[in-house]
C-alpha cells in the first residue's frame, strides 16, 4: 500500500508544528522520517494516526483520500504504529496484549485466548520474533517487549507500519535485530515508515529519507550522503559531530570507588562490588543498556542512596554516609539523568533555578534575606554565558527546549568550584545542536584537572566522549576498556558477556 | 493534586464566586414562600412571580450587604458602620489560619488540621491569659507568643512524623484535629483550664491584661488583631518571596525531587513548613480566645480551620489572595446573621454558596465549562 501525506498543516495556537508537510512512502520502502526533536515528526505521525486532526492538507492510501477521526479509523484502513513507549499492560500475557481491543470472541462472549495464542505463533514464525504468546510481558526484556508491538501492528494486518522512535530504549544488538526486523517487513511488502534522529541508523536502513525542520520539510536526503551532510540539514547549519578533544592527560587519582555495594528500597542488590578510579583530568564513562545500576551508581555518589557498603573517597575524603549537602559542598557537580524530574524545578524561573543549590548562602542569601539584586546580575551573566535561548532570567524552566533546560542546569552545576564531575545521560534528548555544546563544555570540564563520570547509554557518546569506558550489566562492572575497542566487544559487554 | 490548586488564576477564583451567587440566589428564590405561592398560578399572573423572585433574592443579597458592609438603614452613625467592623472581626480568625494553611498549600503538604492548631494555639494562649499576672505591655506579648508557639508545636509534630516515617499528612493532620478538641473538651472539664465551681466546660475569664485593644471601645467586636492579621499577610509575603526559608519552601512545593539533588533538607523542611503553619493558626487562636471571646470554650475554633482551607485556595494560596477571600468569607459569616434575622433566609444559604465557591474551585473545569474559557490559551 502506498501513503501520501499531502500539505498537512496543523498549527497549535500560533505555533505551527507542521507546515505543508508532504511526503510519499511506497510499499516495500523503507522510508526515514529525520528530524531533531521538536522538528514536527511526532506531530505529522499523530495527524496520520487519527490522534491529531490536520488543519489543511490530505491522507491519501493508494491514492485515496481518507479520514481519520482517531487510531481505530487509522488501524482499519491499515496502518499500524509502533509506539516509542510501549502501549502495553505488564501483567497480561503477550497474547492478551496482542488482541486487546479486538479481542477473539467465542460463544456466549468467552474471550477465545486460543485463538490468540495460534495467531502471536503465526507471526512470530513468520517472521523469525521467537515470542512466547504465554510469557508475561512485564518479564520480558525491552527488545522483545518491542516485538510484541509489531505483532500488535501486524495482527490488525497492517500494511503501513510507522516505528516512533524505536531504538532509543536498545541495545545495539537489539537495534541490530530490530533493523533485520524492518527489512524483512519491508521485503513482505509493506510500507515503513522510521522515525528517528539518529544519523547511524539512518544510514544503515533507508531506503528514502525525509528530513525536517522546525514544522518543514526541509528536503530529501540520500543514505549515501554523509552523516555530517543529513546532520547539517537538520540543524540548518554546519555541525561537527565528532568530539573535540585533545588526548587527557590523567594526574592523581581524583575518585576512588571500592567495593561498593548498594540496595534499593525493596532490599535488592542494584550495585554488587563495584570498584574503579577516575584520575583528574579524565573522563570515565560508564556504559550500557539503562536500568543495570548506573542510575544507582551516581545516586551513591550523591548520597540519595541509604543502603550501601564500601567506599567512595574523593581526593581522599570519604562521601558515602554524608548528606547531598555535604557531597555537594565537598565539591561534586550532578547533572542528573532526569533534568525535569530531578535537575529543574519547572515553575521556577531561569534565575530561581540557578540557586537552587545555593539559596542559603552569600552571595546569593545573607542571614536567610534572598539577594535578588546579585541573582538577577549572576542569571544574566550565566544566560549569557551558557548560551540560553529564553525570553529573560524570568523566564520558567518549563517553557524552555531541553536544550536549553540542560543548559541552565549545566550552568548551575558547574558554576560551583568543582572537584568531580557526575553527569548522568547529559545528552538524553537533546537536538545536535546543544549536545555538542553539552559535549564541549565536559571536555573543558575535564580540562580544568577534575576527574568526569558520564553514564551513557548510547555507544557513539561513549566512545567519543570517554577516555575510558566502564562496563555496567546488572550491577556489576563487566571491565573497563580503552575507547576504540571495537562495538561488538563493547555490545557483548553490555549484554552481560565478558569481553 | 495540589499543583492544580496553584495553577488556577484570578478570574478563576472570581468566577466561582459569582457563579456561587447566583445558585444561591436560586435556592434563596426556591425556598421563599412568596414564590411558592405565586408560582402556582403563573400562568395567570406572571409577573407575580418575576417580583416575588426579584424581592426575595434582592432583597437576601441587600440585607447581606447591609449585614457586612455598610447598614444605610441604621440609626445612628456607628450603627451604620458596625458591619464591616463585624466582616473584619470573622476575617481576622480565618485569614490568619487561611495564611497558615497557604504557606503549606505552597510547599506541597495539604495541612488540614488547621482546626487543631487554632485550638492548641488557643489553649497556650488562653492558659498564659488566665494565669499569669503581669502589665499589659509583657502579659498581652507573652499571650499572643504562647498561642503562636502552641500551634506551631502541634503543627511541627505533623512535620517531624511525616519527615521520620512517611506518614502521610492529611490523615494525621485531620485525626489530630480530634486529638485537639476532645484534649480541649478534657481540660475545660478538669482543673487545669476549667473555671472553679462551674460545671460548665468553660474557663476562667481571661484577664485584661492579656487582651488584644479593643480600639473602637466595647460597642465593637472588632479589635487589634486585625492589624496582627495585616503584618501577618506582609510577613508571609516576604518569607514566601524574599527570604531563602521561603525559596527552599516553594522549592519543596513544586519539585521535591529536584530540592533534594539540591541538597536542600527535604526532612528538615517539613518540619519547618509544618512549624511554620501551625505557627500561623495558632496566631489565629489568640485572636478568637485573647480578642472576641471572653475566656476558653470548646467552639472556639468554629468552623474556622476548614473555612481557611477553602480561603486559602480560593486565594491561590497568595498571601494577598487570602487575605481578600478571607474578607469575603468574614462578610458571608456577618451578613448572614442579618439575612436571616430581617428576610427569614435561612444561614444555611450562606453555608451553601461557601460549599459551592470550593466546589468551583476544586473543579475549575466546571467553571471553565461555564463560562467557556478555553483551556487552549494555555497550549499556546
Amino acid at each position: 500500500m502506498k501513503l501520501e501525506l499531502r500539505g498537512i498543516t496543523k498549527r497549535f495556537g500560533a505555533l505551527a508544528a507542521n507546515d505543508n508537510v508532504s511526503l510519499v512512502a511506497e510499499a516495500g520502502q523503507i522510508h526515514c522520517l529525520l528530524g531533531e526533536n521538536g522538528a514536527g515528526k511526532s506531530t505529522l505521525m499523530n495527524v496520520l494516526y487519527g490522534l491529531y486532526q490536520a488543519d489543511s492538507g490530505q491522507i491519501l492510501l493508494d491514492d485515496k483520500p481518507v479520514k481519520f477521526s482517531g487510531p481505530g479509523d487509522a488501524m482499519a484502513a491499515g496502518i499500524g504504529m509502533v509506539h516509542q513507549h510501549f502501549m502495553l499492560i505488564p501483567v497480561f500475557t503477550v497474547a492478551e496484549n496482542v488482541v486487546l481491543g479486538h479481542e477473539p470472541v467465542k460463544f456466549g462472549g468467552v474471550l477465545d485466548i486460543a485463538a490468540a495464542r495460534k495467531k502471536v505463533r503465526e507471526i512470530s514464525d513468520r517472521f523469525g520474533f521467537d515470542v512466547d504468546p504465554d510469557a508475561i510481558v512485564g518479564e520480558l526484556p525491552v527488545g522483545v517487549q518491542q516485538r510484541v508491538e509489531i505483532i500488535k501492528a501486524l495482527i490488525t494486518d497492517a500494511k503501513v507500519l510507522v516505528f516512533d522512535e524505536p531504538t532509543a530504549v536498545l541495545t545495539p544488538q537489539e537495534t541490530d535485530e530490530l533493523m533485520a526486523i524492518m527489512r524483512q517487513l519491508r521485503d513482505s511488502g509493506r510500507a515503513i515508515v522510521f522515525i528517528t534522529h539518529k544519523l547511524r541508523e539512518v544510514k544503515e536502513v533507508a531506503d528514502k529519507i525525509t528530513v525536517m525542520r522546525l514544522g518543514k520539510v526541509v528536503g530529501e536526503a540520500k543514505p549515501s550522503d554523509t552523516a555530517e551532510a543529513m546532520a547539517s540539514m537538520m540543524v540548518g547549519r554546519a555541525v561537527d559531530l565528532e568530539v573535540r578533544k585533545t588526548p587527557a592527560k590523567p594526574g592523581a587519582a581524583g575518585l576512588e570507588v571500592s567495593g561498593l555495594n548498594v540496595w534499593n528500597h525493596e532490599g535488592q542488590q542494584v550495585l554488587n562490588d563495584v570498584s574503579f578510579q577516575i584520575h583528574a583530568g579524565e573522563i570515565l564513562v560508564i556504559a550500557g543498556v539503562q536500568g543495570n545500576g548506573q542510575t544507582e551508581l551516581t545516586e551513591a555518589i550523591l548520597g540519595t542512596q541509604t543502603k550501601h557498603h564500601g567506599s567512595i573517597k574523593l581526593s581522599g575524603h570519604e562521601l558515602l554516609g554524608k548528606t547531598v549537602k555535604q557531597v555537594l559542598d565537598a565539591g561534586v557537580g550532578f547533572v542528573p539523568e532526569d533534568r525535569t524530574e530531578d535537575g529543574l524545578v519547572a515553575d521556577f524561573t531561569i534565575a530561581e533555578n540557578l540557586m537552587l543549590d545555593r539559596s542559603d548562602r552569600a552571595p546569593f542569601a545573607k542571614r536567610g534575606v534572598l539577594q535578588l539584586d546579585f541573582l538577577a546580575k549572576f542569571a544574566a551573566e550565566k544566560v549569557a554565558q551558557y548560551d540560553v535561548r529564553a525570553q529573560g532570567i524570568q523566564a520558567k524552566a518549563s517553557q524552555l527546549s531541553g536544550g536549553n533546560q540542560q543548559k541552565v542546569v549545566l550552568a548551575r552545576e558547574l558554576s560551583r568550584e568543582l572537584k568531580l564531575l557526575v553527569a548522568s545521560q547529559p545528552t538524553r534528548g537533546l537536538d545536535v545542536g546543544s549536545i555538542e555544546f553539552v559535549h564541549e563544555q565536559i571536555v573543558a570540564a575535564r580540562d580544568s584537572g577534575i576527574p568526569v563520570l558520564i553514564v551513557a547509554t548510547e555507544l557513539d557518546e561513549a566512545t567519543q566522549l570517554g577516555d575510558r569506558i566502564a562496563v555496567m550489566y546488572q550491577g556489576k562492572i563487566m571491565g573497563i576498556v580503552p575507547p576504540d575497542t571495537d562495538r561488538t566487544v563493547l555490545g557483548k559487554m553490555m549484554a552481560g558477556l565478558s569481553a | 493534586m495540589i499543583s492544580k490548586f496553584l495553577r488556577g488564576n484570578i478570574a478563576l477564583s472570581v468566577l466561582a464566586v459569582l457563579v456561587s451567587f447566583v445558585v444561591g440566589g436560586i435556592l434563596i428564590a426556591l425556598s421563599d414562600p412568596t414564590v411558592q405561592s405565586s408560582a402556582s398560578y403563573f400562568t395567570a399572573r406572571p409577573t407575580d412571580l418575576l417580583s416575588a423572585i426579584w424581592n426575595a433574592v434582592f432583597g437576601a443579597y441587600d440585607a447581606l450587604f447591609r449585614g457586612s458592609v455598610f447598614n444605610y438603614q441604621a440609626a445612628t452613625t456607628t450603627g451604620m458602620f458596625k458591619p464591616i467592623t463585624e466582616t473584619l472581626a470573622f476575617a481576622t480568625p480565618i485569614t490568619m489560619a487561611g495564611l497558615g494553611l497557604a504557606v503549606a498549600f505552597r510547599s506541597g503538604l495539604f495541612n488540614i488540621g488547621g482546626t487543631g492548631q487554632i485550638i492548641f494555639g488557643a489553649i497556650f494562649a488562653g492558659w498564659v491569659g488566665i494565669n499569669l499576672d503581669l502589665p499589659w505591655i509583657l502579659h498581652f506579648p507573652l499571650a499572643v507568643l504562647a498561642g503562636v508557639f502552641g500551634g506551631a508545636l502541634f503543627g511541627s509534630i505533623v512535620g517531624l512524623l511525616k519527615a521520620t516515617t512517611g506518614a502521610n499528612e492529611v490523615i494525621v493532620t485531620i485525626m489530630f484535629n480530634y486529638i485537639a478538641a476532645l484534649l480541649l473538651s478534657y481540660f475545660l472539664k478538669t482543673p487545669f483550664l476549667q473555671a472553679p465551681h462551674n460545671i460548665n466546660p468553660i474557663s476562667k475569664p481571661i484577664l485584661a491584661s492579656a487582651k488584644y485593644p479593643a480600639f473602637l471601645g466595647p460597642n465593637f467586636r472588632l479589635h487589634a488583631g486585625v492589624f496582627a492579621m495585616l503584618a501577618a499577610v506582609a510577613l508571609v509575603w516576604w518569607l514566601l518571596n524574599r527570604s531563602t526559608l521561603g525559596f527552599q519552601f516553594r522549592a519543596l512545593g513544586h519539585n521535591p525531587s529536584a530540592a533534594r539533588v539540591a541538597g536542600i533538607n527535604i526532612g528538615l523542611n517539613y518540619v519547618l513548613v509544618m512549624a511554620v503553619s501551625g505557627a500561623l493558626a495558632g496566631l489565629a487562636g489568640t485572636s478568637q480566645i485573647l480578642g472576641t471571646e471572653g475566656s476558653l470554650t470548646t467552639g472556639v475554633a468554629a468552623s474556622f480551620g476548614f473555612d481557611a482551607i477553602t480561603v486559602a485556595l480560593l486565594g491561590r494560596n497568595n498571601p494577598f489572595g487570602v487575605l481578600a477571600a478571607g474578607i469575603l468569607f468574614g462578610g458571608l459569616r456577618a451578613g448572614a446573621v442579618t439575612m436571616q434575622a430581617s428576610q427569614g433566609v435561612p444561614i444555611d444559604i450562606v453555608f451553601i454558596v461557601q460549599s459551592m465557591i470550593v466546589l468551583f474551585i476544586a473543579a475549575p473545569p466546571l467553571v471553565r465549562s461555564i463560562f467557556r474559557i478555553r483551556a487552549k490559551v494555555e497550549a499556546a
